[in-house]
């Protein structure tokens, strides 16, 4: 039998996790609703008179995905665990990298397609003009939801087994996840700015590419560690 | 304890008592006046957070690829001091902002990784504390991404357009005012040294009496 390639077995991993999400839709719909009801919370908080104030939806637009992406990042893991499948993804003679990977890509890609929905509805129920610029704002959300899912990820998966893991994984995550957050929300307002100025827009989304890169080392070092047994 | 510890923390509550002499003693600021002496001890307890969490980030690493108890009961006192140094940094800049911005709290990049930091301690120790089994080895990852928020806040005043007193404002002090300074820098770092010692060797005699317990039980 021959090892399976890394790219291979991250794959796999994706593969399944896509099929099990097809077949039940569980995670997408619970997420995406939880989000739109996140939504509806921040427009009854800081809608006035039909407005919202200037430049709260993109922050709103981040807000919400933190929120809807914790929910989902606990969700992929809990499954796993009442399934009683982590240990034999575990016991798979892959390496812990290709978990790793396997999850992130998983997760991100379930965030993108939330996100895909989420962002229209930011700009029509917050009058923010976010589809103005679509490549520039799919850039800046892969690679902010990138950065968010690197960290979350791994804690999720550490936190698998730990007690009240519901409550501290936004404990652990939101602390170090708010340099991508700001970059994320910055990025986003310089998209919307009516002078619009692509230097800005390249440096904070240099600075998420570079947030990527710390994150996705550091988790990827760590999680080989801490999943050690 | 070591033979030092004695001697070493009479002179660090030595120093801390004669600090507010020496503080009292350095020449006003001009533009300032009074509010800028908060400086002298705001600065010492900043590096203080620093080192708490570059130490916790190393020992949490070292624990990881080890697993050296050792280096556990480092990681959590260094923990413990990050988030007691932080709080006096986070409280002593915005006495002196209030005076030097107008306003108590700016988020400025040097203040808000800050605080980014100090929140990253605070829930690292929230993990050692409701983890529950094992999760000295789940903090340990959170504390390897506290320290590499380090190097962001030191930088932070360099890269950005910044209202925070830029890194190299410190070579550039008349004696008068640098002499105290670094004194209060000694005299934070002797604390940080008595209480790290103190605490490492509290976790050690708590980890032998459970040991102890098991024996008995056993």
């Amino acid at each position: 039998m021959t090892t399976p390639t890394l790219a291979a077995s991250v794959w796999q991993i994706v593969r399944k996790d896509w099929t099990v999400e097809a077949r039940s839709r569980e995670i997408a719909y619970t997420t995406l609703f939880f989000a739109v009801s996140c939504l509806l919370v921040f427009a009854f908080a800081i809608v006035r008179e039909g407005k919202a104030p200037e430049g709260a939806g993109e922050g709103i637009l981040w807000a919400t995905l933190t929120f809807a992406g914790t929910l989902a990042l606990g969700r992929t893991f809990e499954r796993e665990r009442q399934a009683e499948t982590l240990r034999a993804l575990l016991l798979a003679p892959v390496p812990r990298a290709a978990v790793y990977l396997g999850k992130l890509v998983g997760i991100v890609s379930l965030l993108l397609t939330v996100e895909l929905i989420l962002a229209p509805l930011v700009s029509l129920l917050f009058a923010a003009p976010l589809l103005s610029r679509p490549i520039w704002l799919l850039a800046i959300l892969l690679t902010g939801t990138l950065g968010f899912a690197a960290v979350g990820t791994l804690f999720a998966a550490m936190l698998v087994r730990a007690r009240s893991r519901d409550v501290l994984l936004p404990v652990l995550l939101y602390p170090v996840v708010v340099p991508v957050l700001i970059a994320g929300v910055r990025g986003t307002s310089a998209l919307t700015d009516p002078e619009f100025d692509a230097a800005i827009a390249r440096f904070w989304l240099a600075l998420l590419l570079a947030f990527d890169a710390v994150f996705l080392t550091l988790a990827l070092w760590t999680f080989e560690l801490v999943m050690a047994e | 304890m070591p033979k030092w510890f004695t001697p070493a923390a009479l002179v660090c509550g030595a120093m801390f008592a004669v600090s507010p002499l020496i503080i009292a003693n350095a020449p006003y600021e001009s533009t300032m006046g009074l509010v800028q002496k908060v400086f002298y001890y705001h600065m010492p307890s900043a590096w203080m957070f620093l080192l708490g969490a570059l130490v916790c980030g190393f020992a949490s690493a070292r624990y990881l690829a080890t697993r050296n108890d050792r280096q556990d009961r480092t990681a959590l006192a260094a923990a413990e001091l990050t988030v007691l140094f932080g709080l006096l940094t986070l409280v002593t800049g915005p006495l002196w902002a209030r005076r030097a911005w107008g306003t108590w709290w700016v988020w400025d990049p040097r203040v808000t990784s800050s605080l980014v930091g100090w929140l990253i301690a605070c829930a690292y120790l929230i993990l050692r504390k409701y983890g529950g089994p094992g999760s000295e080895r789940l903090a340990a990852a959170v504390a390897i991404f506290g320290m590499a928020n380090v190097p962001f806040i030191y930088i932070s005043v360099n890269y950005w357009r910044t209202i925070h007193p830029a890194t190299s404002v410190v070579p550039t002090l008349p004696v008068s005012m640098g002499a105290p300074l670094w004194f209060c820098v000694m005299t934070f770092l002797l604390l940080f040294i008595v209480l790290m010692t103190m605490r490492v060797r509290l976790e050690e005699s708590k980890s032998r009496l459970d040991a102890l317990h098991l024996a008995l039980d056993e």
